[in-house]
């Protein structure tokens, strides 16, 4: 147990440097990230950094298996919301053409690749525009 | 499909009506099922939504209605709306891996060349056979009857395709980037008609329901015996497709 004790308050103290970075003429090369909508995130920053993961991956069951809609923590919340003032989507380059845009920069940062957008519309309102001519009996 | 000729034909049709009579109403008899919160909306029916946070229950069970009669020659209405409304954008070169959540098929009375035309579908069975088989459990029913592929756990593996009788399920072939948002859809995986859920949540019927000009189709809640698709199949005779297999579908067809 005060094994554990120990190493929480170091592991607390270490991720103070992790992200104290914010401030300029740090030697360390840290990911562009823009906040496109200022506002409230659904969690506060500190816990989104670390979470947001299991965030979205414990919505999806909820909202696909058991249909539950409606609840703070949505995949296209977070879409509309943090989406680029300028190409509309999460991914692709940040127009500075450093880094990518918001879900992109850390991911590509810290070498995570997801494969969400294979499937997810990364664009924010994204309107499909041409449909498959209709199959004739 | 050309069931028209079948000798048995009848008596599956009976066999159909009379499971379909079951589904609802009498639990025991004098014991029947009291009016559910979700009831569709008498004036526009169309289904209520379900409030922010709220499960989809096992108290409704949603089903659609199709009536053969009125669905015109030739007409593709419904798979042009399904297709608009979930981004089904893409064409192959080949044409039969082109994904298809819904098509229209024409049924042919041999012997006298009466043709009918019907949109087939999931039919969203009580008793899937894609979910039995499906290695991950991504193939699953949700608790309003609803029959899904959870695609975050679907593996491509193709067995709930061979194992529908109604040929209900597609393959994505190839890398998409043209999806709604509300649709997510991609390479890999296995899907089909979702009695658009997304919409039915907020409270609309499916996109092939609202856009068909015949009014061939109604959606609602089969276990609501108030409910226009309830009253309808207690008052004209309908057909489970293949009945014989006891699959208790939640799509019922009417004139065929
Ligand atoms: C193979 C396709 C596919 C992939 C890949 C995929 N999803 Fe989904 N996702 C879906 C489908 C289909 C839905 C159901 C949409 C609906 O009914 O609203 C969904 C719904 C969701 C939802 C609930 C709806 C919302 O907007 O909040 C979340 C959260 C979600 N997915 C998160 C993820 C995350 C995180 C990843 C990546 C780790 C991911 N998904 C990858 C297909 C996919
Ligand atoms: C209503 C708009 C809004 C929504 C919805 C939203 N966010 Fe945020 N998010 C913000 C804002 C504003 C900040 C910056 C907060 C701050 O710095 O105090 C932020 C910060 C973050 C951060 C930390 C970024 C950093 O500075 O390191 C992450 C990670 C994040 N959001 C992920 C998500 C995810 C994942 C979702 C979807 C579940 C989401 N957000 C939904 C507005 C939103
Ligand atoms: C503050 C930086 C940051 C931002 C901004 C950010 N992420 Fe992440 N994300 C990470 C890190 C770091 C990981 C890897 C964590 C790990 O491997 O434990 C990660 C992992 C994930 C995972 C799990 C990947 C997997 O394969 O398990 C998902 C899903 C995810 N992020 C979604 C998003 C989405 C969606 C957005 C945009 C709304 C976003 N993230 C924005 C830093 C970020």
């Amino acid at each position: 147990m005060r094994n554990w004790l120990f190493l929480a308050v170091v592991m607390a103290f270490l991720a103070q440097f992790a992200w104290a970075g914010d401030q300029a003429n740090s030697r360390t090369p840290k990911p562009v990230i823009e906040i496109a909508n200022p506002g409230k995130c659904v969690a506060p920053p500190e816990e989104m950094r670390r979470n947001h993961m299991e965030m979205l991956k414990h919505q999806r069951d909820r909202t696909l298996r058991q249909g539950i809609r409606g609840e703070p923590v949505t995949l296209n919340g977070c879409i509309d919301c943090h989406a680029s003032k300028k190409t509309g989507s999460v991914l692709g380059a940040h127009e500075s053409g450093k880094g990518g845009n918001f879900c992109e920069s850390c991911h590509a940062y810290a070498a995570v690749k997801l494969d969400c957008f294979e499937c997810h519309q990364p664009k924010a309102k994204f309107k499909a525009a041409g449909v498959m001519p209709g199959v004739k009996p | 499909m050309s069931e028209q000729n079948n000798p048995r034909r009848a008596f599956i049709a009976a066999a159909g009506a009379g499971v379909a009579g079951l589904g609802f109403t009498a639990i025991a008899p004098g014991l029947h099922l009291m009016a559910v919160a979700q009831a569709a909306d008498a004036t526009t029916n169309s289904p209520a939504a379900r409030k922010a946070g709220e499960a989809a229950s096992s108290a409704v069970r949603w089903g659609l209605l199709v009536d053969a009669t009125k669905c015109a020659p030739g007409c593709t209405k419904c798979v042009e709306a399904c297709h608009t409304e979930n981004g089904i954008t893409e064409k192959m070169p080949d044409a039969r891996q082109n994904s298809q959540w819904i098509r229209k098929i024409e049924l042919v009375d041999r012997r006298n060349g009466r043709k009918t035309e019907l949109p087939m579908m999931c039919q969203h069975c009580a008793n899937p056979p894609c979910v039995d088989v499906c290695p991950t459990g991504a193939s699953m029913k949700r608790a309003d009857g609803i029959v899904l592929v959870d695609r975050h756990s679907c593996i491509g593996c193709r067995y709930c395709m061979m194992a529908c009788p109604y040929k209900a399920r597609s393959f994505v072939h190839a890398p998409l980037t043209e999806q709604n948002p509300e649709v997510p859809r991609g390479k890999g995986c296995v899907e089909s008609c979702t009695l658009c859920a997304h919409r039915v949540d907020k409270g609309q019927n499916p996109a092939c329901v609202e856009k068909c000009p015949e009014g061939a189709m109604i959606f609602g809640d089969l276990m609501d015996p108030n409910s226009a698709i309830s009253k309808r199949i207690a008052s004209v005779p309908t057909t489970q497709v293949r009945s014989d297999l006891r699959l208790d579908v939640g799509v019922r067809y009417q004139g065929i």
